[in-house]
């Protein structure tokens, strides 16, 4: 993807070229990644803990910066893009609200670090709570919410800038599996709606294949991409499609490219046995 | 059990004051009968009674002593928090500073005040002020220990969003630091207004100022030389209630600014 050339304001496309991270006490975090994502894609980055999924997405949102390599969000690097061009939305994995505001205050808090007009703001804050379902809990304070509300009030926080690129790291995955579906579905339908570009952070092989366009497959120690897998189905997804065999195939499909990776890696540390390496590592791509 | 039964039927804030009332009950009935049934002279052990009657005869001389701690311990209690606000400020800001600046406070802390007042007192001409001095360095630490960690404890994640949204330093502070920092503000406020109280006494102590200017612990001082012993007692219960009276007046203050959001006021309910 030509993520340098002449993108018009409204491709919001990222372009990761050779981005390695190592701490400073030589830990490789990230081995060189290359990665590009077309304006208007839903990327799912997929892989065990310690992947460092969490770490590229946040190479790509400018939180932290590559080693050696480069970044690249429409063509400039994200710390040069000042907020009115940035317009990238992070949402944590947790809701990482200020316990202390009210839920409209938290959603309004990057208009409000931009010195927008209150009145534009309000009314901003106003229409993305209503969309993701709180234009009632305005003024309630965070700790008076469930897990997913609050997930929710996080969301709207990311919408009010109106970003054209939406970052999520494990957005659901504190929350329960009802839930958790609920708010995939409204997501897809904002990422529809809205014409973002997403990118996804998940360890569970249902959601990746659930919501994704694309799913990048990512291996521990050191952090990598093994693979790629095109989910080349058709959208709007609703519950039904996971319980379709297409589904199962693209799940198994995953299950089985996550294996041969920590098979890889078990072959350059020493043994031959298909488990996932290092123990804590864990085997958390939960498929049957 | 129907005391169980009894006890559920009080509300929260009714039996934080019933039970510690009973044990004061308990306790000085068993002091006033002891001391009236073995006849102890009052110059030994006044009854709380003959305690109670000193104060009111007594309360021209005693109030005003009152007033004269209580105004040390107030201005002295005033000027470490803000001296320790203004000193937490800077050490977030630059960890040279606080590297190079921590360990005086330190030193301040765990110096006796009794052994630097006199030198305060000798520096410093006006008595109130010296002893002001003194009480506000005792009741220092505890504000800037405090304020530094809460001003530090941060959820980095919330700082990241920050920092991702381009926030100035003064957004940061003014909006997350300063917020988050409040519980543990009132912690430190809560422990340095009593400290500034015992200050004020330890520098009166020290100072040992008599006439007009004569606080609580002079007309301790001047009553163990007298030998009124329930006078002394009198001064003392003065004393006491003055630190209840300031814990509570903090405890207040931080239940009225925390109580909407913070798990240290929440969970009371």
């Amino acid at each position: 993807m030509s993520a340098g050339g002449r993108a018009g304001p409204s491709l919001a496309a990222v372009a990761v070229r050779g981005a390695a991270l190592t701490y400073d006490d030589g830990t490789q975090a990230l081995q060189p990644i290359d990665l590009g994502i077309e304006a208007g894609e839903f990327v799912t980055l997929l892989g065990p803990s310690g992947c460092g999924k969490s770490t590229l997405l946040k190479l790509i949102a400018g939180l932290l910066r590559p080693s050696v390599g480069e970044v690249r969000i429409r063509g400039a690097p994200p710390q040069a893009l000042d907020t009115a061009r940035h317009r990238v939305a992070f949402v944590f994995q947790a809701p990482t609200l200020m316990p202390w505001c009210r839920v409209a205050a938290n959603a309004r808090l990057p208009l409000d670090l931009a010195g927008m007009a209150r009145a534009e703001a309000d009314a901003r804050v106003a229409e993305a709570l209503a969309r993701v379902g709180l234009g009632d809990s305005a003024n309630k304070l965070p700790h008076t919410l469930s897990g997913g509300m609050q997930m929710r009030v996080s969301i709207a926080r990311a919408l009010v800038t109106r970003p054209d690129l939406l970052l999520l790291d494990e957005p659901f995955g504190a929350l329960d599996e009802i839930t958790r579906q609920r708010l995939d579905i409204d997501l897809l339908g904002l990422w529809r709606e809205r014409a973002l570009t997403v990118v996804f952070v998940t360890h569970s092989i249902h959601e990746a294949v659930f919501l994704s366009q694309r799913v990048v497959i990512l291996a521990a120690r050191p952090g990598r991409i093994v693979a790629e897998h095109i989910v080349d189905e058709p959208y709007p997804r609703q519950p039904e499609f996971l319980v379709s065999t297409r589904f199962a195939g693209h799940a198994r499909q995953l299950q089985e490219l996550l294996a041969q990776a920590s098979t890889t890696a078990d072959d350059d540390a020493a043994g031959r046995n298909a488990t996932w390496p290092h123990g804590s590592a864990g085997r958390e791509p939960r498929w049957p | 059990m129907a005391m169980t039964g009894a006890a559920a039927a009080l509300s929260r804030p009714l039996r934080a004051v019933l039970y510690p009332a009973l044990v004061a009950l308990v306790l000085l009935g068993a002091w006033q009968i002891t001391v009236d049934a073995l006849e102890v002279p009052p110059y030994v052990l006044p009854s709380p009674w003959r305690t109670v009657q000193t104060l009111i005869a007594d309360w021209s001389m005693l109030g005003a002593a009152l007033l004269v701690t209580l105004r040390i311990t107030l201005l002295a209690f005033a000027l470490a928090t803000l001296c320790g606000t203004a000193l937490a400020f800077v050490f977030v800001q630059s960890r040279t500073l606080e590297t190079a600046l921590f360990p005086y406070a330190v030193l301040l802390q765990v110096t006796p005040i009794v052994a630097i007042a006199p030198l305060i007192i000798i520096w410093v001409r006006d008595p109130t002020a010296a002893m002001t001095i003194c009480a506000a360095l005792v009741a220092l630490f505890p504000v800037i220990a405090n304020t530094t960690l809460g001003l530090r404890s941060v959820d980095p994640d919330l700082l990241g969003y920050f920092r991702l949204h381009r926030a100035s330093r003064m957004q940061v502070l003014l909006r997350l630091r300063i917020p988050g920092a409040l519980p543990y503000f009132f912690g430190g406020l809560r422990i340095s207004s009593g400290l500034a109280l015992i200050g004020a006494v330890v520098a009166e102590f020290v100072a040992g100022t008599g006439g007009t200017g004569a606080g609580l612990a002079y007309q301790i001082l001047l009553s163990g030389y007298q030998l009124d012993i329930p006078r002394m007692f009198a001064a003392l219960l003065l004393i006491s209630l003055t630190g209840i009276a300031l814990f509570a007046a903090m405890s207040l203050l931080a239940r009225g600014v925390l109580r909407p959001w913070h798990a240290s006021e929440i969970n009371r309910e």
